[in-house]
């Protein structure tokens, strides 16, 4: 691991001030991801900006009452979000799906705001923020999820640009359903479902070079909220991944049915 | 360079490291405590497992400056007074080891767990485990040693 400059700044604006104009400087979070690529070489960066110190980054709170929105801060961990009495009795889906990411150890470490930000195509997070219809918080602006995904490790945001929260809906129900692969946890096919008052919301993980909504199957679900409505959706073939381990058609297959169990787990 | 300071198994230190020391690198090579083990490069076999202000962490993906002000707790730092831990009692008693390299890992990720959760079920433990890889046991004795302890830890606060 090539050496860098370790910053520790106290508030996101002197972050955002050490991230500006330095294509070089990257942030660090949990370092769950960050870490394991620094230490391969597959990035160099000349600074690192820990965002450990800076207050604010870590707490869980309901706005609005009873029925307003879920934020949670950007620093907080999995193991929080997955242990939040908060989360478990409003979000119980989004608590289940934070417990199951990785292991111990790295839900100990890792953050909300770095798994979103690092937009793998197999992480969990990007399922619920997408089938929830949460918001994306940032030092500028607020990004909506449906805008937020743009391609494989590819996001929204700006290169100076830093996630401070996300804003979740509070859903009627929600589930996760996920096929880990045995080695890392990271899902083969996670598939979220949410019945809101607006109507059903689903997204897929893990299938395609990035998370992906399944409108065919939500049209079907928000008609009737039925588990066997899973078995006639088509998954759109462009949205599948390509010459990995897995063929598209199996991939087809894992989404139809962790679609059927998330249903089956929303009732 | 930089100047940190952390407590590790209740002493204090001061240390200068680089930038890009890992948190297991100060552990192993400044303070030479070289019971913490590394076995892999991708952050996934845990025997680097230790805890930090109470959680366990791999200590490979933890860089040392990450720990400045924090408190350390290494496999060195789980015994007291010449005493192992019923942890470490209960993996010699039900052979939860074989060549012993995963072992600091498991001991400091099962303590905390049962800390966690001090009676939980074998399905609890597994999936507890998950973080921690172990090429010889077959994982069997492994649960059983931290169900064992679990036992052993709950009678003793009876
Ligand atoms: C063995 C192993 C198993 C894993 N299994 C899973 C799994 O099953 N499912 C899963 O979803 N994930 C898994 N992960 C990844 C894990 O969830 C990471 O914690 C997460 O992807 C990154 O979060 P972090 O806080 O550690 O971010 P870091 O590693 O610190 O940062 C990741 C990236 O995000 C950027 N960044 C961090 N915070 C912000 C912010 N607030 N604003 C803007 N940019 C930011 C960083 O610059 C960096 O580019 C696994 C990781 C490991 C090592
Ligand atoms: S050495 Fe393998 S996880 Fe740390
Ligand atoms: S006892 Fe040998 S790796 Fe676990």
């Amino acid at each position: 691991m090539r050496n860098f400059e370790f910053h520790r700044p106290q508030s996101v604006a002197d972050a955002v001030t050490l991230l500006k104009g330095n294509d070089a400087a990257k942030l660090l979070a949990g370092g769950q991801s960050l870490l394991p690529i620094l230490k391969l070489d597959l990035a160099q960066p000349s600074d690192l900006v820990s965002l450990a110190k800076i207050p604010g980054l870590k707490e869980i709170r309901s706005e609005g009452g009873d029925r307003g929105d879920l934020v949670i801060g950007a620093l907080v961990t999995h193991d929080e979000v997955a242990s939040s009495p908060e989360v478990r009795q409003r979000i119980p889906g989004l608590a289940a799906l934070a417990g199951g990411i990785g292991d111990a150890q790295i839900r100990n470490r890792g953050t909300i705001g770095g798994s979103l930000a690092h937009a793998d195509p197999a992480a969990d997070y990007p399922a619920a923020v997408l089938a929830l219809g949460a918001t994306i918080v940032t030092d500028r602006r607020s990004i909506a999820a449906d805008d937020y995904f743009t391609g494989l490790f590819q996001t929204a945001l700006g290169a100076d640009e830093i996630i401070t929260a996300v804003r979740f809906p509070v859903p009627e129900r929600s589930a996760y359903a996920k096929f880990p692969h045995p080695a890392s946890k990271y899902a083969v096919v996670g598939v979220m479902v949410a019945k809101t008052a607006g109507g059903v919301r689903v997204a897929v993980t893990g299938a395609g070079s990035k998370v992906f909504r399944l409108t065919a199957l939500e049209q079907a679900l928000t008609e009737n909220f039925a588990w066997r409505a899973a078995s006639a959706v088509e998954v759109p073939p462009g949205d599948l991944r390509t010459g990995g381990e897995s063929s598209p058609e199996y991939l087809a297959h894992l989404v139809q049915v962790m679609a059927k169990r998330a249903i089956q787990a929303c009732q | 360079m930089a100047t940190i300071s952390l407590k590790v198994n209740e002493k204090s230190h001061v240390v200068d490291v680089e930038a890009r020391t890992l948190l297991v690198e100060l552990l192993r090579e400044h303070l030479r405590l070289t019971g913490t083990h590394v076995g892999c490069d991708t952050s996934q076999c845990g025997a680097c497992t230790v805890w930090v202000d109470g959680k366990s962490v791999k200590s490979c993906a933890m860089l040392a400056v990450e720990a400045d002000g924090a408190a350390v707790t290494t496999i060195e730092g789980l015994s007291g007074n010449g005493k192992l831990h019923p942890m470490q009692t209960a993996f010699h008693t039900c052979h939860g080891l074989q060549c012993g390299f995963c072992t600091p890992g498991m001991v400091m990720r099962a303590t905390e767990l049962i800390q966690r959760n001090p009676n939980p079920t074998e399905d609890e433990v597994r999936h507890g485990l998950e973080g921690n890889l172990c090429r010889c046991t077959g994982y069997h004795n492994i649960v059983k040693a931290v169900l064992t302890a679990a036992e052993t830890v709950r009678g003793g606060a009876q």
